[in-house]
């Protein structure tokens, strides 16, 4: 009898303990926010989106060192979706229901967020994504912190046509959706402006494209009409390189064909010999080289970071920095992580962007930015040549394309829809096809 | 020689006689000097345009001088005393000159400069400006770039100053090029002789800013035999074009061709003689690339003999790795090959992920040397690039030394001996094991020797193998499996056939039609295009 007293009273401490320890475990767990990060560290997409993850542990580690947000520290949960599309899905509803996160940040591609974007508005998370994309989107779960096309595609295209006066245009893209809409929009803006079918070359070429060979000639011969001539380039990463490279080695200079490239950023470039390629622009809303003093401390501050003094920042990079700012203000303005408060709370928000101004949220979800043209200089920076007097706000549905012109999108109180036909005063589902 | 000399002398008279003129020119000419400069130092393009005009009418040659320094970004503003100045990078720091009087000012940090941007305008201006400086050059090479640059822009201004030097002249080929440049500029004279004349000197050059005058011409006159006469020379011009179209098209399938054949030759050993299905071929490959860098990184001061040392090297290394993967995996598995697939394609992606580790999964940086970069221009319609054209002739000698391996010496001997018949091999005291894991070393090392070429014309990073792992066996399979020349013939008919379907169906569809043909081949023929006979066929 003693010994199973002596047992119980073992195993009655035991349990106390064990509660009293879960307790405070709990009590743990409800003191910190918790921040899915939801990019590919491994596989075909890695090479952009390691940079990503990394960028938003910088941007949490400093916002702990700052304090925190509504006194708790903010805990990152890093997955890794591996490039595979619907594995994307399936590690967005393991952040919203295993792990309870309050915000996702990721994605790259745009076939990867459309594969995330039914679990988060199922699961109702939020969602920001900071790569400039084609437009066509407007879900309440997902705030667009990269360029819409008329943040991007559309001024460089202004800035082509009224500054260097060119009359021949080439789209040139990878065969994906992203080209093929912002091609769209290019064409039906460039026809609007009364250029002629003849003078619009469009060409596709398949991922990871090697053998630019004829397509370079082709280009070439395009351009050899003694009339202005620009490729507008929507090639996708890893085909850049061999792309410019045939350029080079044709003897095409920037002088003679210059290339506009909206998917070219000072990471891509840290991996080309960048002098062949000197004059050739870029579209952007952030360069490194831009001369703010945000900018150099967000510089000095990734470097030390990551540890290495040669890394560069790029845009995406900026997209983040303005979403997470964004969040960070919502939060604080609702006074809570709730998505419901925190999605009423982020619109009208502005924070510092990197450039000097401010950025905002739009009742669309997309942000205001300025717009920047670059040329790739030999130490594979850019020098702006070119910028949009004021900021742009990103229009999530194309004023150029017959279908889309009419939608609006605004998700404040009264109409709160994403995809609202102002003709026929109908909200439709999200995705307009 | 003589004539050469007698040539400079005219030209060095010429030079002197100009001189004075120039000098009292550019005495005058100062405050244009001075103006130019100030315009330069603000921070507005248009500005910065002016003041390019300016300095190319003050033909100066302090004015020559700044521009040079513009285009090749030597010229920087000094932050503090806003004087501009040419720096020359000495080391960390850099030796400056005042930008008029060249009067040397010491060394400042980078910090204390900053750097008057350019753009593409700027350098076109520029490129034009320093032209008609250098149509008086003594240097041949340097008058006829020059001239060179007047004609592809169409620069027809410049034909003023042209006319009264193309009597002077001697070179031909700088004749010929100022002669296109007076008839061009001709075809808008009101003169109807003149114009005549210059169409019929313009009839067949396939220079485009000739096409395109001739173009524009043709639109805007009334004259009817004037018309006629453009548009017979306007056909023949197109009928070169096309003709030096088919060649360049040709070209550019052969050099596609010659990738695949690079790509997919060390396969040809290892899955065609052995019969090993080699999941990691990309990947032994992508460790060529990676070698290149490496020894790049090592040699950064000299580019192009590093390339050439990573050829050998590659070899070495991705053999070695190729031999591990033999001896390590392989080995146990040999005769099934669904088990070999599974287990190398495992290989392949740890080689990935390895290379991700150490080197980061960006891409790398590989250069190009210096006589691999830009063509060799045949004439304005045709010009080969130079890179493509070594990777030809590199893709021939590596077809070539590996024929010689397999047929002429011992190694090659026995490679074929187990291939064929195994225990008769090692009944006759062939080492079968040694061999097989040699064979698949060299395979794995041509392999290796493939990624130092690819590394010149696409990117280095970890995915680098998987893009021609699919193109590969595409080529074996087609070639006949177990023979060289197969893969050969196979991977150049593929390059050129792409080549020519592309114009027409777009390279989409190009590659997607490529692979139903295949496949369709070899539903017809399933041992390929050269099908191995008699006895080697069944073992």
């Amino acid at each position: 009898m003693s010994i199973s007293k002596q047992k119980l009273k073992q195993l009655v401490l035991g349990t106390a303990t064990g509660l009293a320890l879960s307790i405070t475990s709990i009590a743990q767990a409800s003191d910190t926010i918790k921040v899915g990060i939801l990019h590919s560290l491994s596989g075909t997409m890695a090479i952009s989106e390691t940079t990503l993850k990394d960028t938003m542990l910088m941007l949490i580690k400093e916002q702990n060192a700052n304090g925190g947000l509504l006194g708790k520290q903010l805990e990152p949960v890093v997955v890794d979706p591996a490039s595979n599309w619907p594995l994307f899905a399936e590690k967005a509803r393991e952040l919203l229901s295993k792990h309870k996160v309050s915000a996702i940040f990721g994605n790259w591609t745009s076939v990867s967020r459309k594969s995330v974007l039914p679990v988060v508005e199922e699961l109702n998370g939020l969602l920001f994504y900071p790569v400039q994309y084609e437009g066509e989107e407007s879900s309440k779960n997902v705030f667009y912190t990269g360029a819409a096309p008329n943040q991007q595609a559309i001024p460089a295209v202004d800035y082509l046509m009224n500054e260097i006066g060119v009359k021949r245009w080439v789209l040139a893209g990878t065969d994906y959706v992203y080209p093929r809409t912002t091609n769209k929009i290019l064409e039906a803006y460039l026809k609007g402006k009364g250029v002629a079918d003849k003078d619009i070359m469009i060409n596709y070429t398949p991922f990871g494209h090697s053998d630019w060979q004829s397509i370079v000639s082709d280009i070439k011969k395009f351009g050899s009409t003694g009339v202005k001539t620009a490729v507008v380039s929507t090639i996708n990463g890893d085909a850049n390189v061999p792309f410019y490279k045939e350029l080079g080695n044709q003897g095409i200079s920037a002088e003679d064909i210059p290339v506009v490239a909206f998917s070219v950023g000072e990471e891509e470039l840290s991996g080309i010999d960048t002098k062949p390629l000197v004059g050739h622009l870029a579209a952007w809303n952030y360069f490194m080289s831009v001369d703010s003093e945000a900018n150099e401390e967000f510089i000095t501050a990734w470097k030390s970071f990551i540890k290495d003094d040669k890394r560069v920042t790029n845009d995406p990079m900026e997209a983040h920095y303005i979403g997470f700012n964004m969040w960070v203000k919502a939060v604080e303005k609702a006074g809570t992580t709730d998505p419901e408060a925190v999605q009423e709370a982020i619109i009208g928000v502005s924070v510092p962007n990197l450039t000097g101004g401010l950025s905002a949220m739009m009742p669309n979800h997309h942000v205001t930015k300025p717009v920047l043209i670059g040329e790739i200089q030999e130490d594979g920076q850019f020098e702006v040549v070119w910028e949009t007097s004021g900021l742009v706000a990103g229009d999530a549905w194309s004023d150029f394309l017959p279908g889309s012109k009419d939608i609006i999108s605004d998700w404040r109180a009264p109409l709160a829809c994403g995809n609202y036909n102002i003709k026929t005063s109908k909200c439709s589902g999200q995705n307009y096809e | 020689m003589t004539i050469t000399n007698q040539l400079k002398t005219l030209i060095l008279l010429l030079v002197l006689l100009l001189a004075p003129g120039t000098s009292s020119f550019a005495d005058t000419s100062e405050p244009k000097l001075d103006q130019a400069v100030e315009l330069l130092k603000g921070k507005k393009f248009p500005q910065k345009y002016q003041a390019i005009e300016l300095l190319a009418e003050s033909a100066s040659p302090q004015s020559q001088n700044i521009l040079k320094a513009l285009l090749e970004r030597r010229l920087f503003k000094l932050k503090k005393t806003k004087q501009l100045v040419i720096a020359e990078k000495q080391g960390k720091t850099y030796l400056i000159q005042q930008a008029i009087s060249l009067e040397e000012l010491g060394e400042v940090k980078k910090r204390a400069l900053k750097k008057i941007s350019v753009n593409n305008k700027m350098r076109s201006l520029i490129r034009s400006a320093l032209a008609s400086f250098d149509l008086k050059n003594p240097d041949r090479e340097k008058r006829l770039a020059a001239v060179k640059q007047i004609l592809d822009k169409a620069d027809l201004d410049k034909a003023t100053i042209i006319r009264p030097m193309l009597p002077l002249e001697q070179d031909e080929e700088i004749i010929e090029a100022m002669s296109i440049i007076i008839a061009l500029s001709d075809l808008s004279s009101d003169d109807l002789q003149l114009r005549n004349d210059a169409v019929t000197l313009l009839s067949g050059n396939i220079h485009p800013s000739v096409r395109n005058a001739l173009n524009q011409l043709q639109q805007q006159t009334d004259d009817k035999a004037l018309a006629q006469s453009i548009k017979q020379a306007l056909d023949s011009i197109d009928a070169k074009l096309q003709f030096y179209a088919v060649i360049e098209n040709l070209f550019f399938g052969l050099s596609l061709g010659s990738v695949l054949v690079l790509a997919a030759i060390g396969l040809a050993i290892t899955f065609g003689v052995m019969g090993v299905i080699n999941m990691a071929h990309g990947e032994l490959i992508m460790i060529g690339a990676y070698t290149t860098y490496v020894i790049q990184l090592l040699m950064p001061e000299s580019i192009g003999t590093a390339t050439l040392i990573a050829i050998p090297t590659a070899f070495v290394v991705s053999g070695l790795v190729g031999i591990a993967i033999e001896r390590g995996v392989i080995r146990f598995l040999y005769g099934r090959s669904l088990e070999t697939l599974l287990a190398t394609f495992g290989i392949s992606l740890i080689l990935q992920q390895t290379v991700r580790s150490i080197f980061s999964p960006l891409n790398r940086s590989v250069e190009t040397p210096s006589w691999m970069s830009g063509a060799w221009e045949i004439n304005s319609a045709l010009s080969l690039t130079l890179n493509r054209l070594y990777i030809i002739v590199f893709c021939l000698l590596v077809f070539a030394a590996l024929f010689f391996v397999l047929k002429k010496t011992a190694l090659g001997l026995q490679v074929r001996a187990v291939s064929q018949n195994r225990a008769m091999a090692r009944a006759m005291g062939v080492r079968s094991e040694w061999v097989d894991a040699m064979t698949f070393g060299l395979g794995s090392g041509v392999a290796g020797i493939a990624g130092v070429a690819l590394s010149q014309l696409t990117n280095v990073g970890p995915n680098l193998g998987q893009s021609y792992i699919i193109d590969s066996f595409m080529v074996v399979v087609f070639g006949g499996v177990g023979n060289l020349w197969g893969t050969l013939v196979s991977g150049m008919s593929l390059g050129v056939a792409n080549k020519f379907l592309e114009p027409w169906s777009g390279a989409v569809l190009a590659k997607i039609l490529v692979l139903v043909f295949i496949i369709l081949f070899i539903q017809k023929r399933p041992k390929g295009l050269f099908p191995q006979k008699g006895r080697a066929a069944e073992g």
